[in-house]
């Protein structure tokens, strides 16, 4: 039975695993040493005043982000109403409607400004917006990152209603019922996890933008009340912080960093939850 | 034409029964897809309240010309066609007709079984009329019970209405799709394979079914089983390349063809 080569054969194989084992190993790496770093840093400054002071002035210590984590959460806010409409809506046109030729130059279109440099973005809007409202606005900040977040939601929208079988389709509009109605009830209720997923993971990776902020939201070392003022974020803050002169300031912006990893990791994973049963339908 | 498999006993050509009202009046019927020629002229009668079988071997168009008895063909987007299709007299294709409204009277049961995986049963029976604007829960409530009872599954389903469609069998799961398409009250049922996804015993049921729904409707079915074809149909249909050979009776069909093409299909000698 055994073939004359049967051992060369057998570590050859276990070659190849060994050498995509290391490069899964890899992978992980980065992210585990990140996060390792991060806590040592930043977990002992982390305590109930980094959720609810705001930053002490040069000199004393103490203090917190609460304005720069709420900062956060009103310029993600202001993106989802702004991108997540048109992101969903131009992903159910690719899905549903639209022209083979037209299709293919939105989503080039798509996928070029998914490739944009953060930067450029920020620079397109202190054109657009801030000038004109001649200041740095918690506004601006928002439309930056609902710009950002249009393309990314568009093409996963896409991508997930194109996961519906069209056999559900054809089944609606067999029974009669107009297209608008199929596509809303049948097509992107089927489709909603993965739309949700697509918005959430489209927010969680510019909340973690700093370049378009600055030119944007700009920070703020207090609270925002008005939109048409500068806001804080968390990105900011830990820009402001990591390149000043103090070691408590740098502590902070380690708790910061820490704050918003945990953050993008916990929409991940709740992601996953979420999704978890997707895919073991017998459809 | 004398030659017969030896299986089928030969017996003098039967006349259609007199069921004799026209619900779909086809006239020189072609259909396109680009420069895809797909059905070539097909011209007949589809009696009401009958069962009427389409055959024939796959791409000669017996899918296509089923979709354009609802309009459904026009799904795809390079799709045209020439000629005329009447229902009771009501010419599907005349301008400012909507394909919703013919839907609404020709309703579809497809080969794969495809209730909507984020309805209940119940909401899967109805879902054509709620989303349709009826409202009043009462009449939702009659009908859904009405349609299931009309599909034979009411007695299996009955103590779980609201459990997710997708947790039954894929019998049942068909015949809730026939259920969901009665419950519209169309005129006509188009059958599209509709049971070769399923095992023997399923089969059956939903043989037994499409027999006691001829009572109130009409009755297309497209069918790769011939068994099947000769077991439940009134009529048949034998498309080849795009064109209609032969449309019958089934029992002429299936014992003296006119055309030796059918009786070499039928007989499965090809195709």
């Amino acid at each position: 039975m055994t073939a004359p080569n049967h051992n060369w054969r057998k570590f050859k194989n276990a070659l190849m695993q060994a050498v995509t084992l290391a490069c899964a190993i890899l992978v992980v790496t980065p992210l585990v040493l990140v996060f390792y770093h991060l806590v040592k840093e930043g977990f002992s400054s982390i305590n109930w005043a980094f959720f609810t002071q705001l930053p002490k002035s040069v000199g004393e210590s103490g203090g917190g982000m609460a304005n720069a984590i709420v900062g956060t959460f009103i310029l993600l806010g202001q993106a989802a109403v702004l991108g997540v409409p048109i992101g969903v809506l131009g992903g159910v046109f690719l899905s549903e409607y639209g022209s083979s030729r037209l299709n293919w130059w939105v989503r080039f279109t798509a996928d070029v400004l998914n490739g944009v440099p953060s930067i450029t973005w920020g620079m397109v809007v202190y054109a657009l917006v801030v000038v004109p409202m001649k200041g740095f606005s918690a506004l601006a900040g928002g439309i930056v990152l609902g710009l950002m977040i249009i393309p990314l939601v568009m093409r996963t929208t896409e991508e997930v209603l194109q996961l519906v079988p069209n056999g559900y389709r054809e089944a609606a509009f067999a029974l009669g019922i107009a297209k608008w109605r199929t596509i809303v009830q049948i097509v992107m209720r089927t489709a909603l996890k993965g739309i949700v997923t697509g918005v959430l993971l489209a927010l969680a990776r510019v909340a973690g933008e700093t370049a378009p902020l600055l030119f944007t939201a700009f920070g703020n070392h207090f609270w925002t009340h008005k939109l048409t003022d500068p806001i804080s974020a968390l990105p900011l803050q830990i820009f402001a912080y990591a390149i000043s002169p103090y070691d408590d300031w740098h502590r902070q912006a380690w708790a910061g960093a820490l704050v918003l990893l945990l953050l993008v990791l916990f929409v991940n994973a709740g992601v996953r939850v979420l999704t978890r049963d997707r895919f073991k339908r017998n459809a | 034409m004398a030659a017969i498999a030896n299986n089928m006993i030969v017996t003098a050509p039967t006349p259609p029964t007199a069921a004799n009202v026209t619900a779909l009046a086809v006239r020189n019927l072609s259909v396109f897809f680009g420069d895809n020629h797909v059905l070539k002229g097909v011209s007949l009668d589809i009696a009401a309240r009958a069962v009427t079988a389409i055959i024939g071997p796959s791409g000669c168009g017996k899918s296509t010309f089923l979709r354009a008895l609802n309009r459904m063909h026009e799904l795809v987007p390079e799709a045209r066609m020439t000629g005329e299709i009447r229902l009771f007299g009501d010419d599907i294709y005349a301008p400012g007709i909507e394909p919703v409204i013919v839907r609404r009277r020709v309703g579809m049961v497809f080969q794969k079984s495809n209730p909507f995986p984020t309805m209940s049963i119940t909401d899967n029976v109805t879902v054509g009329l709620r989303l349709n604007g009826l409202r009043d829960r009462k009449l939702l409530a009659g009908r859904t019970e009405q349609s299931l009872r009309m599909a034979a599954l009411w007695d299996e389903v009955k103590d779980r209405l609201h459990a997710p469609a997708i947790s039954l069998s894929g019998g049942q799961q068909q015949r809730l799709c026939i259920a969901r398409a009665l419950a519209v009250q169309p005129e006509v049922l188009l059958m599209d394979e509709p049971a070769s996804a399923l095992d023997p015993l399923a089969t059956s049921k939903i043989e037994d079914l499409i027999l006691e729904l001829k009572k109130d409707y009409t009755i297309v079915i497209v069918t790769h089983n011939m068994q099947q074809a000769a077991r439940m149909s009134d009529f048949t249909a034998f498309f080849y390349l795009g064109d209609l050979v032969e449309f019958d009776a089934t029992k002429k069909i299936f014992t003296s063809p006119a055309k030796k093409q059918t009786e070499d299909y039928v007989t499965g000698r090809f195709g």
